[in-house]
């Protein structure tokens, strides 16, 4: 009975601790009122948008979500430099873009959406398309000359720890 | 006064090393001639181009003994949104058949956004778009 009221005021605490914190950084300065605010709006927000996302994720591990997102900080560094790189000195006619179709383990949304973004924020590959029932992810690459290699990287780089995170 | 000195010089380079990404951006925008591989520029603007600058911006304020959090915040936002917009540039192309067709899905059918082909549905021609709406 507990459980299910927790359940109906916090649909989804990670995101209630999360507008908190952003509503107290957006004030630049600390006060017990705004945090009240925050937490206010932070419960109030979720619970009136939670018809459009039903589903809570179950399994959700914050620690290695932070190496995670330290990990793609730095890939957006290292690929920011190589694609600059092919931007200035590859000419057009030896451009090779190429497709690259990456079939999925990852079932839930929240992590697929997590996966696509990844791959779009690192530099020389966006996400392109789900396929109609969600079982593997288009990537179009800027330039590549062993298309298997980068999905295998997006693989093993990116989908096994997202795999571990939302489990 | 040293340590402010440094956060300006730092802010400095942070400027440079942003802009000096930027400027790749909009080379590779107006270089790429093909619309998908157009997309793959103003990606690296939206991560390390703003980020440096934001960055900058980060150190400029420690200098003067005023710092915020609101960088990371814009930060954050950009990341969240930066991939949507991206992901429906490159639908549209889909859907306009502005590129290659892509390889079928090992698994499944087709993929989403081709999957008015089955329906017959010819989004190429633009007179064909009339009646479908």
């Amino acid at each position: 009975m507990l459980m299910r009221a927790y359940r109906w005021l916090l649909p989804h605490p990670l995101l209630t601790i999360v507008l908190a914190l952003v509503w107290v950084i957006l004030q630049n300065g600390i006060s017990a009122g705004m945090v009240v605010f925050g937490i206010l709006l932070g419960i109030i927000i979720p619970w009136m948008t939670s018809i459009w996302w039903p589903d809570t994720p179950k399994g959700f591990r914050m620690g290695r979500m932070v190496t995670y997102t330290f990990l793609v900080m730095w890939d957006i560094v290292v690929a920011n430099i190589q694609v600059a790189w092919i931007v200035l000195t590859v000419p057009n006619a030896k451009l090779k873009p190429a497709w690259i179709v990456v079939p999925l383990e990852l079932k839930q949304p929240e992590a697929i959406t997590v996966l696509a973004g990844t791959i779009t924020l690192t530099p020389g590959t966006v996400s392109s398309d789900l396929s109609d029932e969600g079982h593997s992810l288009l990537v179009h690459v800027l330039h590549t000359d062993d298309p298997d290699a980068v999905r295998d990287d997006i693989k093993t780089r990116y989908e096994r720890r997202l795999l571990e995170i939302f489990s | 006064m040293t340590l402010a000195v440094a956060f300006t010089y730092a802010a400095g380079a942070s400027l440079l090393i942003g802009s000096f990404f930027i400027l790749v951006g909009v080379i590779g925008l107006l270089k790429f001639n093909d619309p998908m591989t157009r997309l793959h520029a103003p990606t690296k603007v939206g991560t390390i181009g703003v980020g440096m600058l934001l960055l900058a911006s980060i150190f400029a304020s420690v200098a003067e003994g005023s710092g915020t959090m609101h960088e990371l915040l814009i930060m954050a936002f950009l990341f969240v949104t930066a991939p949507v917009s991206a992901n429906f540039i490159a639908k549209v192309n889909i859907h306009l058949r502005n590129c290659d067709i892509p390889p079928a899905p090992p698994q499944d059918d087709t993929w989403s956004t081709l999957a008015d082909q089955r329906l017959g549905i010819d989004n190429a021609t633009p007179g064909a778009k009339v009646s479908e709406s």
